[in-house]
Parts: structure tokens; sequence; C-alpha cells
């Protein structure tokens, strides 16, 4: 029932949109959006600072800054890359699941897990500024 | 069964120590000196970072990399007259952590002598580490050169006395290098006082030796690669004429020269830390002497880290950095330059690909 009225308002907006009945534009908006979508950027960098100091990730206390503190040595702006030691092409994420196996003693995360990119959030936001170089070694 | 495991066991280990040997880069010869009394070696080992897990767990990489340099300054030749480990030896001050790390280092067949670090520090204010240690900051002599180890981590009373609820959150604030709740390091007025007193009593054409866990430099201050009054410590050592001030902390080869006291960084066993001008959004004063040592492959959980061992020729020093995984590096006096210098990688040309961070 619900689903029947939602697939007759859906039809019936877009023929507005098509037909010029509704004012909507795809490239309007103001500065509370940009606010607002640069906030929730923002939570997400927090929320993986958090998991970056966070002896949670793994199973032996260790946690990703004990290494890489502020982030340093990690390089996101050269992936993806040749990573030799796994003898292919990999994304960041690859590698951070690699550190979460191995100095972590942990599990992997799913790739599109909001926690790895939260994680990649963090990384890049500590980076910022710096050049793209991907495939750089 | 049980016996031929054993004997298996005991094979596989004495062939470990035979192949550590062969391996060993130290050199067996002792050079020929106008004053042969006035050379010897001594080794420093530093940041094992011992971290317990639960009960008898303890991360298994920070112990492998203690455990392999205590074995290897073990099979040094000729013996070292001595050894320095340079603090950090827990990585949140526990008892159990610094038990597990002294028994490590009971294995050591030579004196030690140990260097506070923060993370042995900040639990229970060094009063444990006192136990199994001694004082906090100390001189001796040994064959003419004045050694002094110096505590140089610690930082505002208020900070340390007054501003977290519980010892343990104290520790953990202070155990993350980039944590901003942190505070910088410092030797303090009253251990500065006893610098002074202790220095007074030393001839002024004597040798010194400084062992510190922070910098007596100002590197970079985000992560503590620095010390608050270096300058003031720096002031007192100015009136000798060699001086070398040896410090753990940054977990990478440092070195510099300021004046006519030389500076060099060791080497963690645990892990090592990136140089401060890898990170995009901070500024630092990296000493412009150093070449950095190789980007660490995480791929050998051994890899940038190592000990070192430290000849002593007539009160000046040369860093011999024992690199797991990575081509060994000797950074040493110049007495021509009047600095320290890698004796392979100081010139421009002479660096390796791995040795450029960014």
């Amino acid at each position: 029932m619900y689903r029947k009225i939602a697939g007759t308002t859906f039809v019936a907006l877009t023929l507005a949109v098509i037909v010029g009945l509704v004012p909507v534009r795809g490239d309007e908006f103001s500065e509370k959006d940009v606010k607002r979508w640069q906030e929730e950027y923002m939570s997400v960098v927090k929320t993986g600072r958090e998991l970056w100091v966070s002896a949670d990730l793994g199973t032996n206390g260790v946690a990703c800054a004990q290494c890489h503190p502020n982030a340093a040595n990690t390089h996101p702006e050269t992936y993806p890359k040749f990573q030799q030691q796994l003898g292919r092409v990999v994304a960041l994420r690859d590698m951070i699941n690699w550190c979460l196996q191995h100095p972590l003693e942990g599990k992997p995360l799913a790739l599109d897990d909001p926690r790895m990119v939260a994680i990649e959030a963090y990384v890049a936001s500590e980076r910022q500024g710096v050049q793209l170089a991907p495939g750089k070694h | 069964m049980s016996t031929s495991r054993l004997t298996r066991r005991g094979f596989l280990k004495a062939a470990g120590a035979l192949a550590a040997a062969g391996c060993l880069p130290v050199s067996t010869v002792e050079l020929a000196f106008a004053d042969r009394s006035k050379s010897f070696t001594f080794a420093h080992i530093s940041d094992a970072h011992i971290q317990q897990i639960r009960g008898t767990k303890f991360v298994r990489n920070w112990d492998r990399g203690l455990i392999r340099a205590v074995a290897e300054t073990n099979l040094l030749a000729p013996k070292p007259d001595f050894v320095v480990f340079g603090g950090d030896l827990a990585q949140l001050g526990k008892k159990s952590e610094l038990d597990h790390g002294a028994e490590m280092l009971s294995k050591l067949s030579y004196k030690v002598y140990c260097v506070m670090g923060e993370h042995d520090y900040y639990l229970d204010l060094g009063e444990y580490w006192s136990k199994l240690f001694g004082p906090h900051y100390y001189s001796w002599d040994h064959k003419d050169v004045h050694f002094v180890v110096l505590n140089s981590v610690l930082t505002y009373d208020e900070w340390t006395h007054e501003r977290w609820p519980t010892q343990e959150q104290r520790m953990l604030e202070m155990a993350g290098l980039d944590n901003p709740n942190g505070s910088q390091f410092m030797v303090g007025e009253k251990q500065r006082a006893w610098l002074r007193e202790d220095l007074g009593k030393v001839k002024k054409g004597t040798p010194i030796v400084v062992f510190s866990h922070s910098p007596i430099q100002k590197i970079y201050k985000g992560w503590n690669f620095w010390t608050e009054d270096a300058e003031e410590v720096q002031a007192l050592l100015r009136p000798f004429e060699d001086v070398t001030v040896i410090y753990g902390h940054v977990h990478q080869v440092q070195y510099n020269q300021i004046g006519k006291i030389s500076f060099h960084a060791v080497m963690a066993t645990a892990w090592p830390w990136p140089y401060p001008q890898s990170y995009a959004l901070a500024k630092s004063h990296l000493p412009r002497l150093t070449v950095p040592m190789n980007r660490a492959d995480p791929f050998f959980e051994r890899d940038a880290t190592g000990w070192q061992l430290i000849d002593m020729k007539n009160g000046r020093t040369a860093m011999r950095y024992n690199l797991y995984n990575n081509t060994n590096r000797a950074v040493a006096f110049n007495p021509k330059t009047g600095r320290p210098e890698d004796t392979k990688f100081q010139e421009p040309t002479a660096g390796l690909p791995p040795q450029v961070h960014y």
C-alpha cells in the first residue's frame, strides 16, 4: 500500500520536475549547506582520529598512532601504488587492513565499513595540502 | 620426543647465535691510539616499550626487539665496558611491564645503567622504576670520562599533580606522542642545580657524556622531540671541550653539533618513528647535519629498529648503528670539521633513495 503511494508520488514529482512545475536546480546550495557538509566531514575525521589512537581496533592493545603520530609516514597521496611486498597495485585501505592484521594482530575491516572511511578521512586530513603523487614510492 | 625437541631447539638456538655472530657488523679489532687506555666501547639499547596485553601476554613484536638487542650485545667482541638502556622500557609504566623488561635486561652480561623515559615515569612518577634501577639522575667516572644520566622527561607541576583524576589517565595522556593533552619535557631547576654542582667537581679538560631520554635540543615540540630547558642545560655543559649528549625517545637516526656539544639520537628496539618533516602540517628544526635512516619497510617488523655500539676515543664518540634488515650506519666525530658526520653517506651525492623522507 505504502509502496504504491510512494511510487505514485515519485512518478508525479518526476513529471512535475520535467515540466518545470517544481523549481529544483542541481547547482544551487547555500552557505548553510556548505557548513553542514563540512561539519559532517569533520565528524567523520574525528571518529577516524578516535580510531587512530584506539587500542580496540586490534587485539594486542597497539594503536595506529603508536607508529604513525599524526598519521605521518602513511603517504595517502601516493595511493593507489605498487606495493612490492603484496606484488600488486593496492589502495590505501588495503594497507590499513594489512596494518590491522599484522602490527595490531586484528581482523581486517570490510572495505566499505564506516570505520574504514573514517580512518581514511583522518589520514587525508592530516596530509591536506600535499600534492597527489599516485604510484610514488 | 621431548628429548629430540629439546635437542633440536638447543641446536637451533646455537645455530641462531652463530648466524647472528656471523653477521654481526661490529669490528672485533681495536684500532691503536696514542693513548689506548682512553679508548673503550659501550653499548646503548633504548625504547623497548614492553607492552602488556593481559596476564602473561605481552606484545610479541616489542618483546622480540629487546630480546634481539640483548642477545647481540652479549655477542660483542671485544666486550663493551658497560651498557646503557636509554628509557621507555615500559609502554604504560606498569610494574608487570617494568618487571618483564628488567628480566630481559638481566640477560645482559655487562653492567647496565638505566635512563628514565616518560613511559616509565608517568604512572607512579618513577617509584617502581627506582626500586629496580636506582636513582632518576646520577653520574660516574669511567676511564677519565665523566658520565651523567639525567631525567629529562619531567614537566610542569600542575600538569603532573593536579590535572588528571587518576595516575592511569596521566600515563595514557603522556604516552600518546601526538596527543595535544601531553606536556613539554624538562630537566627542571632542581636537577639543573644538581648538575651544576656535579660538573663543578669535574676538571675542565675531562670529556663529558650525558644520557637523557628526550633530546637536550629543540627539534619538534608537537612530538616532544624537545626539552623545554634545553638551552639552560647546554649552558651548564658549555665550559667543557668534549661533550656528547646521547638521547632516545625519537626512534631514529639524528645527529647535530651545537657549539662544542655533539648530539646523537639512538634507534628504538620496538618501532621506528617518522621524521617530523614528514608531518605535512608541522614545522620542525631537524638538524641539517642528519642524513636520515632508511624509510621503514613495515613488512619486516624489525626494520628501522636496532641498537648502538659507541666507540669512545680520546673523549670523542663514534656511534655505530646496528640496524636489523638495513645497512648499518656509523656516525663519528670528524675532528677536521668539528662535528659528527656519517662515515659513508654524509656527502649530498652519497645518499640512498630510501633515505628520502616526505
